[in-house]
């Protein structure tokens, strides 16, 4: 089960209101690489896997994504923050305001609502973890991509710890994958 | 929320931190004692940090005790803060 802390994982900072990156960032909320997607991806895939340490990492990895969903929840609603109409117009959010006002929905850059189709969860934990790296090294290249588009130090501060997790995140999945691989080796030997 | 909350929960958030990054880990090396060391000597600053913020804050999370009236709904929410 899991319980709310009333504070963030680290401090979401925006320099400025800026729609224009509040659309650009709104993929890593409901995109195809975003931090829904990692949350649900990790935390669904969890239940079959052969080792402890796959089971534990999975689901603290996974339970962290869900912080970093609040951070980009955070920095889309501050980014959004006393705009006017006009504003979000001219940025191009226009349907998106329609739809939704100011409020955070699930879509990713172009209005493309969140599917479960962005993840996969297959029975094979060899497989799973094959896709869970390549999904950090995919939002580890959005992250870069958020960075070249941004030209604002305190929203690049948070976006560049962002980047860094899911390099860490990587990391621990490829330790994982190892030794899922060890695990189901030994079990071939009688 | 003044400043004195602001740093408190920075530094709150940095040392619940480090406290994960040796989480994570420790879910791929169980055996390094060094690093299960840290992990629990982390913890331990953490409860200090939390016990005293929320002595002067409010509860950060379920099931820590609240003042009169009911502490959980005070603001600001964690969007809301100026970091």
């Amino acid at each position: 089960m899991w319980f709310y802390e009333k504070k963030l994982q680290y401090p979401a900072k925006v320099g400025r209101a800026n729609v224009r990156m509040a659309k650009y960032l709104i993929t890593q909320y409901g995109g195809p690489d975003g931090e829904l997607a990692a949350s649900l991806r990790y935390l669904t895939q969890r239940y079959t896997m052969p080792t402890g340490q796959a089971k534990a990492i999975l689901t603290d990895i996974g339970t962290e994504e869900l912080a970093h969903l609040e951070i980009i929840a955070t920095l889309v609603y501050k980014l959004m923050d006393r705009s006017t109409v006009g504003e979000i117009e001219a940025a191009g959010l226009g349907a998106y305001y329609a739809d939704h006002d100011k409020a955070l929905y699930y879509v990713n850059g172009e209005g493309v609502p969140w599917t479960a189709a962005y993840i996969q969860s297959k029975g094979d934990p060899v497989a799973d973890l094959h896709e869970d790296m390549a999904a950090e090294e995919k939002a580890r290249a959005t992250y870069e991509w958020l960075i070249n588009l941004s030209d604002d130090p305190d929203l690049n501060d948070t976006l560049k710890f962002l980047r860094q997790r899911e390099i860490v995140h990587f990391q621990r999945f490829g330790e994982a994958l190892q030794i899922v691989q060890e695990h189901l080796d030994s079990k071939r030997i009688y | 929320m003044n400043c004195d909350q602001v740093a408190a929960l920075k530094e709150l958030m940095a040392q619940e931190f480090t406290a994960l990054e040796f989480n994570l880990y420790l879910d791929t090396h169980p055996t390094d004692q060094r690093a299960l060391m840290e992990y629990n000597e982390a913890c331990r600053q953490l409860m200090v940090l939390k016990q005293r913020y929320q002595q002067c804050f409010g509860p950060l999370t379920f099931c820590e005790t609240s003042g009169y009236p009911w502490q959980w709904i005070e603001e600001p929410w964690p969007w809301q803060i100026s970091y």
